[in-house]
């Protein structure tokens, strides 16, 4: 059995917080933050869990290319 | 091992040269783009940038700049750019595509720009059937101005100008200039898109690439019309400016190829 993991990091101080990505995300893993923003005053994007399938999607939507998205196949010994 | 240790630990895992699966294209720069928040213009700049690193076409573009939202574009992509007067860019393109012929000329225009006080020259760039690419963002209202009527505001909009919507009768209709586009003997290829999510980006892309192959290949002019989001002008947050540009403006423009020759 293997199963996919992804990840994305996130250029904060680039992103200005409209929400697409946290729409466009098809497992919920993105959220903006609360309580804190950026150098311009920005909410930004943030990583809220580990559900992330590495589909790309939020990368895809960003208009600022804030956001790179990484993959990885994990392989799970069968139970 | 707390739920979020165990997060960090699998993310460093994972996030890694060999594992990267998307990025912001190497073309475009890290000069901040002055485009508000959610802006259909920085999607479309990402897209421009992808397609001219994958033809391998970085020294060898020239893109036109307009005037309006755009008129900085020149600063956010690594390739030349002139920056034309207000609706003119199809002439200077086409002026630099007779000059240069190698090389990858496009424009970069909104609705003002090109369906406006620029009609002229795009429409008769395009029936001469130069070798360059018009690229037309349509968000049906002049953003950089403060929101007012555009020639393709739709009936019953509210903008600035129109504060009780757009009315035929004294306004006039919206222009579908696209269409008018796909009837000339100039044009190669005419397309409607959109980049209001991960599918039309990936769709629009495509056609992105078709557009500057054939101009590359000389067979005429090619127009990709990109219909867009203005959440400032249109008074919304981006995310309901997307759902409302499917519920309104798809009925008027329908997304899709009008004419590849």
């Amino acid at each position: 059995m293997s199963k996919i993991k992804g990840a994305v990091t996130i250029n904060t101080e680039r992103c200005k917080g409209c929400a697409l990505c946290v729409t466009a995300c098809p497992t919920k893993t993105l959220a903006l933050s609360t309580g804190e923003v950026n150098h311009k005053g920005y909410a930004f994007a943030v990583v809220k869990n580990d559900n992330c399938i590495g589909c790309a999607s939020c990368g895809l939507v960003c208009p600022d290319g804030c956001i790179s998205v990484y993959r990885k196949k994990i392989e799970t010994p069968n139970e | 091992m707390t739920m979020s240790q165990e997060t960090t630990n699998m993310s460093e895992d994972i996030i890694c040269q060999e594992n990267l699966v998307y990025q912001k294209p190497s073309l475009l720069n890290d000069s901040p783009m002055h485009y508000c928040p959610g802006c259909s213009h920085g999607v479309i700049h990402k897209l421009i940038a992808e397609v001219i690193e994958e033809m391998g076409m970085e020294e060898k573009t020239i893109g036109i700049s307009p005037v309006g939202c755009a008129v900085f574009a020149y600063r956010y992509i690594d390739i030349d750019w002139q920056e034309a007067a207000h609706g003119r860019a199809p002439a200077l393109a086409s002026a630099c595509k007779r000059l240069w012929p190698d090389r990858l000329v496009f424009s970069y225009q909104g609705d003002g720009d090109f369906a406006c006080i620029g009609t002229a020259e795009s429409i008769h760039a395009l029936n001469r059937g130069e070798n360059i690419t018009m690229i037309f963002v349509n968000n049906a209202i002049y953003g950089m101005t403060g929101g007012q009527m555009a020639p393709t505001t739709l009936v019953g909009m509210k903008t600035a100008t129109c504060p009780y919507g757009r009315d035929p009768l004294i306004h006039g209709f919206p222009l579908k200039i696209t269409e008018l586009a796909a009837q000339l003997e100039g044009t190669a290829y005419v397309t409607r898109q959109s980049v209001h999510n991960p599918a039309a980006i990936r769709k629009a892309k495509k056609a992105l690439r078709h557009a500057f192959e054939n101009s590359m290949q000389g067979k005429g002019s090619n127009l990709i019309e990109f219909v867009a989001t203005c959440s400032s002008g249109w008074k919304m947050s981006p995310v309901k400016a997307n759902e409302w540009m499917e519920e309104h403006m798809f009925d008027f423009y329908h997304v899709g190829d009008l004419k590849d020759k």
